[in-house]
């Protein structure tokens, strides 16, 4: 799906520092925009700032943002996962179905984990064993995981989750900072460091870069994208603990159409849909954004399908502002 | 070779669509009643009719995530026109559709072509941007049957030669698009530029002028399947077909249409939807819980990527084959 080149390949001879310039500059501009939804909000709605009011607008990002981590690491890796919103419903209803027989909270837990991890190394098995498409096969796997959840349940739902299972969606860490932020906080700090400071996170670059460069240095590229499968089906299994927790309730359409809201605040951060680029922190700032603009826009009374056409002109502007900029400054054509 | 495993794939599409009709009719003889099949394809023509414009944007390595939004959009501009000035001849609304969804294609096309933006973004962005848009136009309200003209209403369902318009209509898109596609420059082209987009440059294709019009034909088809969709189910509010963007893909994966570009053919794609319409009609007959449907698709869709890997021909490479698939 990448856009021809009618211009010979450019390749620069100080790679390093100019990459890193690039990161820098768009994280400034992700920066920018944060600051500049903060302060038109601030501005707008005297609520906003009561620490409170913005501890519960981090809830409406935290569960999708946990997911965008991992989803972060695939895209950079040149796949994508689109089944990650079926794998909640799917990972809800195994909870659920657990909870008819009488399991407790820490076997839900488990149970929500274990239906994550098996739907990623479903997913890992498809694209990586047989080699096909991920953008298809999680399509195909999103009807499937979705699917299943809609025959066991129907038009039914499971209710009646133990008070102790509510600590994960409902409870708080310390003070204003709840559960789900401290958790993703620990995720984030977590994915940062496999991303930025390991040699695995030199893979899957390597990988969506040049996945042949990088098979013939040596690189299990298989390997490594089944790996990065299995993470994003954890998180979202851990998202879908917080999300039952949060709602105390499953139905087969939880979390419905989460997948394009993931990629967005994956893409909105500055990760190449094309692979091969792209930070945690820049993920991490576009999820704060989304979430702000989302909260902030509930306060002054503006309907979420009004956002969602705020996110999607987002979407194409952070990507078209700087192709733009660079055309304005003549430095070649895109 | 390449034809002769295509028609392979159609032929065992063909022959599992057979297959599944006569495993209900052998319970169910009504189910193959030519009456029955006629309403099937009826209830899949708009499936069908997308499917193609999907199949065009596909061909050239790209994707077009908003057509759902997009039909919404149309279908919604449309009925809303009709509601406030029912004078307005159907055919003119028709008209007015299919140009405002090809304009909404040519943004899509527009932004890949001009700006270089993975189809992807682009129309996730858009699909949103779209469904938006509607909340904005109709502040959320629904337009209903009675506010509808009754020519806005019959347009779809009236029947011509014991068929309803909306059946000939997708049988006009079919042949169409199967001109288009084999014997026009055009068509010719969306496969070229899919199959290897530098060989298309040197064979004097403008690649990105080849996608934008791939985009705004699956625009203006959606635009088209807009109007149709609305008049036939004699509403128009924000959500209608939500998240049938996917049911499109699914359709022509189905159908052999290869999601890297470049191989697929008008005849798959409209299998693909068959196939899907068909599981869709089949389970309430055999009396399976329509809840079964999507994971039926979903496998359907698993199994076709399957197949469509294989078609492809991925022994294109010979050195460290193994080492792309998990040791």
């Amino acid at each position: 799906m990448s856009s021809a080149k009618r211009t010979p390949m450019v390749i620069p001879d100080r790679l390093e520092s100019r990459f890193a310039a690039g990161l820098k500059s768009w994280e400034m501009l992700l920066i920018a925009v944060a600051l500049a939804v903060f302060a038109v909000n601030a501005l707008a709605s005297p609520h906003f700032l009561n620490p409170w009011n913005l501890s519960d607008a981090t809830f409406n990002f935290t569960e999708k943002a946990m997911i965008a981590m991992a989803m972060a690491l695939l895209i950079i890796a040149g796949e994508i996962d689109l089944s990650v919103a079926a794998i909640i419903a799917l990972a809800s209803t195994a909870m659920g179905l657990a909870l008819q027989f009488g399991a407790d909270t820490p076997v839900l837990v488990l149970t929500g984990l274990a239906t994550g991890l098996l739907c990623g190394a479903f997913n890992g098995l498809l694209v990586s064993g047989f080699a096909l498409p991920s953008i298809v096969v999680t399509i195909g796997t999103m009807s499937l995981f979705r699917g299943i959840a809609y025959i066991i349940l129907g038009d039914q739902a499971f209710t009646g989750y133990p008070s102790e299972f509510a600590y994960f969606g409902q409870g708080y860490a310390w003070w204003v900072f709840s559960f789900e932020l401290a958790l993703f906080a620990a995720i984030a700090l977590a994915f940062g460091i496999l991303l930025h400071a390991t040699s695995f996170g030199r893979l899957v670059y390597a990988i969506g870069n040049n996945p042949t460069g990088a098979l013939f240095s040596g690189i299990r590229v298989a390997r490594v994208k089944f790996i990065l499968f299995l993470l994003t089906g954890l998180m979202s299994g851990i998202a879908a603990i917080c999300l039952t927790s949060r709602l105390g309730s499953t139905r087969p359409s939880i979390a419905l159409g989460w997948e394009l809201e993931v990629v967005t605040m994956v893409v909105l951060g500055g990760v190449s849909i094309l692979g091969g680029s792209g930070s945690i922190l820049g993920v991490v700032i576009a999820a704060f954004i989304m979430g702000m603009v989302t909260f902030g826009f509930g306060l002054v009374n503006v309907p979420g399908i009004v956002m969602s056409i705020f996110i999607g002109l987002l979407l194409i502007a952070v990507i078209a502002a700087p192709i733009l900029w660079r055309r304005l400054r003549g430095e070649g054509f895109a | 070779m390449m034809a002769r495993l295509l028609k392979s794939r159609e032929a065992l599409l063909a022959g599992a669509i057979a297959l599944l009709l006569a495993l209900v009719s052998w319970r169910f003889p009504g189910f193959v009643a030519p009456e029955n099949l006629a309403r099937i394809f009826n209830d899949t023509a708009i499936l069908i009719i997308l499917a193609l414009g999907q199949t065009a944007v596909i061909l050239t390595r790209c994707i077009d995530l908003s057509m759902a939004a997009n039909l919404a959009l149309c279908g919604m501009v449309a009925a809303m026109l009709n509601a406030a000035a029912p004078g307005i001849p159907v055919g003119a609304l028709l008209a007015l559709a299919i140009l405002t969804g090809a304009a909404l294609g040519a943004i899509n096309g527009a932004l890949v072509w001009q700006l270089g933006i993975p189809p992807i973004v682009v129309t996730l962005g858009t699909l949103t941007i779209y469904r938006g848009l509607i909340f904005v136009l109709s502040g959320g309200e629904w337009v209903n049957a009675h506010q509808m003209s009754e020519p806005f209403k019959d347009f779809a369902r009236a029947e011509l030669l014991g068929l309803p318009v909306l059946s000939w209509i997708a049988f006009l898109v079919v042949a169409a698009m199967a001109v288009l596609m084999t014997r026009a420059p055009l068509g010719r082209a969306f496969y070229a530029v899919g199959g290897n987009p530098t060989a298309a440059i040197y064979a004097g294709i403008d690649v990105g002028r080849t996608r934008f019009a791939a985009f705004t034909l699956a625009g203006a088809i959606a635009g088209l399947s807009g109007y149709l969709w609305v008049s036939r189910y004699a509403v128009a509010y924000v959500d209608i077909a939500a998240g049938f963007e996917l049911d499109i893909i699914a359709a022509c994966v189905i159908g052999g249409i290869s999601i890297a570009g470049g191989i697929g053919s008008v005849g798959g794609a409209v299998l693909g939807a068959l196939f899907l319409g068909l599981i869709k009609n089949a389970l309430p007959v055999v009396n399976v819980s329509p809840f079964w449907q999507l994971a039926i698709s979903g496998t359907a869709i698993i199994i076709a990527v399957v197949a469509n890997a294989r078609a492809e021909g991925r022994a294109r490479r010979i050195i460290l084959r193994k080492a792309e698939v998990l040791a």
